[in-house]
């Protein structure tokens, strides 16, 4: 046994996932980053091989599986191709999320097997322009109309909006009780009322697009909220919960590819007569960044095996989150030192996880909102 | 339709180096996987089995018991059943005695499995690259064979093979029951799903032992049985790289050979 937090079924996934994202994935990494696109076949294909269904429910045609089975397929994809682990995360916990935790199993009817066929896309909009951080001050309104309600307002920075089937929105329903005033909304992306803004062009994890989402007058009905009216920010600090493990997985995997990617250079590279790794000063660093990993590895791995295990573990899911996004940046950033001026290329794949890496300390909650659910669990 | 698929578990090659002062095999810290071409030969039995769904495949092995995980590797792409063939009298055979074996092996699990329509084999293990138990199989067996396939298509009573040659394809028709060994197609090989990954990693993998072949000729197995003897192994001198020729037409390249050729004082 490798590793005291994975069985032998976790080991397999692994294995396959990895093997899935050396053949099919490391060819097209970069264009994808090139050609801001990711070949819809393939997450199909991935929909295939079981990616996409891992966390849902195996009566809504997913596998049911638990949250270690989801971090080896994280690590092990985002080594490859960042932008396929949005597929993964967005089909397993952002999208599908709230509505395993708190939706009808006629809600579940209709919108998981979708999902998990790679089929639909489901968006997640809870960030505003101005509640981004501070997301329970968010004024997008839902107004009771008979049967109905009416959403009014504006999301921002939701990825995958353009090419998704529904958004999940969280509006509010009674703004006099803040927080405990929010409702979480399931709105068809092709109603009257709704539009994307334009994509926003980013850094990094370009092959999937992220854009506003536009609500004018957009009529839903009732069945549409998922769980309890006003305590939909629940139910979006749960599902948080389970993506900061989910994000924290894919930086353990970027991190780890940094490093072999070093090792390799290091190796390979001849300067003042011997290879770069020959020289104690990056020798040290390459242990460094090791340690780091490994270090992160452990709180990633711990959150994990708490929240299958039926622990309260949001504290946990937070250090992890923090930690290992905070690692692997400095990592990646190091390799890419480390590879010099070949680094700075872009022919060399560290240049591209040096700009995909750079969001994870900030989407999902920044590593200061991160630092707040930590010591708030601390100090109360 | 009914169709058995012979595999074997190999040192992953392309990771294996030789020990220079020996002249053996470095095999330590060499992963093990499932022989590539008897991938092939399992990905063909599947697209059988995508056009006919109550298809069965069976995959088998001879091999010490640590070969169950490439047993297990088939039932999660697309085996509905796997046994494994082991047991010390069978150590030591060579490709003679293997394929006598495995012949008698595919009469043992007919009993339990029915009589096999094709039984499909890569067409050499990366091993031993002898090409040599698939064929004698079918002699063993006295089945029809076709060799080097790239795709499978059940026609009739038969399959439609279609082959590699030299210097192109050619299709055959081969009669139920049959041998036909896989080469490489233009295609991968599918990759397992995770549900079948971890049913595989659940499955039962039954083993027929030495013991239970009663009918076998003990002289025909192991080392004893095998005719074949290594005298020695080596590794080829390395030559070294040439010079590639390549000019606008056929005419100046020739005229730079010659130049080459004579400016060495070769002609
Ligand atoms: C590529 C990308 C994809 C995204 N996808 C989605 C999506 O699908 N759905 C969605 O809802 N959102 C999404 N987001 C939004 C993301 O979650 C927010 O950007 C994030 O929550 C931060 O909010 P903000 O950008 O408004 O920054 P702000 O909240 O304005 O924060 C700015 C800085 O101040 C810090 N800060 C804020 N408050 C405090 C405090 N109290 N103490 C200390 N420091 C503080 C923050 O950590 C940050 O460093 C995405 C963002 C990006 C970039």
């Amino acid at each position: 046994m490798s590793n005291p937090f994975f069985n032998e079924d976790h080991e397999s996934i692994r294995e396959m996932a990895r093997d899935f994202a050396n053949k099919t994935l490391a060819p097209i990494a970069a264009e994808v980053d090139k050609t801001e696109h990711f070949p819809l076949e393939v997450a199909k294909q991935m929909a295939d091989l079981g990616f996409l269904g891992l966390k849902i429910p195996e009566e809504y045609g997913g596998l049911g599986l638990d949250m270690r089975s989801y971090v080896c397929v994280m690590e092990e994809i985002a080594r490859k191709c960042a932008t396929a682990t949005l597929f993964i995360s967005s089909a397993n916990s952002l999208s599908t999320a709230p509505i395993v935790i708190s939706g009808t199993p006629e809600q579940k009817e209709k919108y998981l097997p979708g999902v998990v066929a790679g089929e639909e896309f489901i968006a997640f909009g809870l960030t505003e322009p101005n509640a981004g951080s501070d997301a329970a001050s968010l004024t997008t309104k839902a107004v009771k109309d008979g049967d109905d309600y009416i959403l009014n307002g504006r999301k921002c920075f939701i990825t995958m909006a353009p090419m998704a089937n529904y958004t999940i929105v969280y509006a509010k329903t009674d703004p006099e009780k803040g927080a405990k005033g929010i409702t979480c909304f399931m709105v068809d992306m092709s109603l009257p009322g709704v539009s994307c803004g334009k994509h926003e062009e980013k850094m990094g994890q370009r092959g999937v697009p992220v854009s506003d989402v536009v609500l004018e007058d957009v009529r839903v009905s009732k069945d549409c909220v998922i769980g309890e009216v006003d305590l939909g920010f629940i139910n979006a600090m749960k599902t948080l919960s389970v993506g900061r493990v989910g994000v924290a997985s894919m930086c353990l995997g970027m991190a780890a590819e940094a490093i072999e990617l070093a090792v390799e250079h290091t190796k390979n590279r001849v300067q003042f007569g011997k290879p770069l790794c020959k020289h104690q000063a990056i020798a040290f660093m390459l242990a460094d960044m090791e340690t780091k990993l490994n270090a992160a590895r452990g709180l990633v791995y711990n959150a994990a095996w708490l929240m299958d295990n039926g622990v309260k573990a949001d504290k946990e899911a937070s250090m992890a989150k923090y930690f290992a996004a905070e690692a692997a940046i400095d990592i990646i950033n190091k390799s890419l030192q480390l590879h010099g001026g070949y680094g700075y290329s872009r022919e060399y794949a560290i240049e591209r996880l040096y700009r995909d890496i750079r969001v994870c300390s900030i989407y999902e909650g920044s590593s200061q909102v991160q630092q707040i659910v930590i010591s708030g669990q601390m100090l109360k | 339709m009914n169709i058995l698929v012979c595999v074997k578990q190999v040192p992953d090659t392309t990771e294996i180096k030789i020990d220079p002062v020996k002249n053996t095999l470095i095999r330590d810290g060499v992963p093990s996987i499932l022989n590539p071409f008897d991938g092939y030969a399992l990905e063909a039995a599947a697209r059988i089995k995508d056009k006919d769904p109550d298809a069965k495949i069976v995959a088998v092995t001879m091999g010490p018991p640590q070969a169950v995980a490439v047993l297990k590797e088939c039932l999660a792409i697309a085996a509905d059943k796997a046994y494994l063939v082991s047991g010390r009298t069978f150590g030591g055979s060579d490709t003679l005695a293997t394929s006598y074996i495995l012949s008698s092996a595919v009469k043992k699990i007919e009993e339990t499995e029915g009589k096999f329509d094709a039984i499909f084999c890569g067409k050499q293990a990366i091993d031993g690259d002898t090409a040599q138990v698939g064929p004698e199989m079918a002699e063993h067996l006295g089945y029809p064979q076709v060799t080097y396939g790239l795709e499978a298509e059940v026609d009739g009573d038969g399959l439609k093979v279609i082959k590699e040659m030299e210097d192109g394809k050619a299709v055959m028709g081969v009669k139920f029951p049959c041998v036909v060994t896989f080469t490489k197609p233009a295609w991968d090989p599918r990759y397992p799903t995770i549900k079948r990954k971890m049913a595989a990693n659940r499955a039962e993998i039954p083993t027929l032992d030495d013991t239970m072949f009663p009918e076998m000729d003990t002289t025909r197995i192991g080392l004893k049985g095998s005719p074949t003897h290594v005298k020695k192994t080596f590794v080829p001198q390395k030559k070294s790289g040439g010079v590639k020729i390549q000019e606008a037409d056929n005419e100046t390249g020739a005229k730079k050979l010659f130049e080459l050729l004579s400016g060495a004082s070769i002609i």
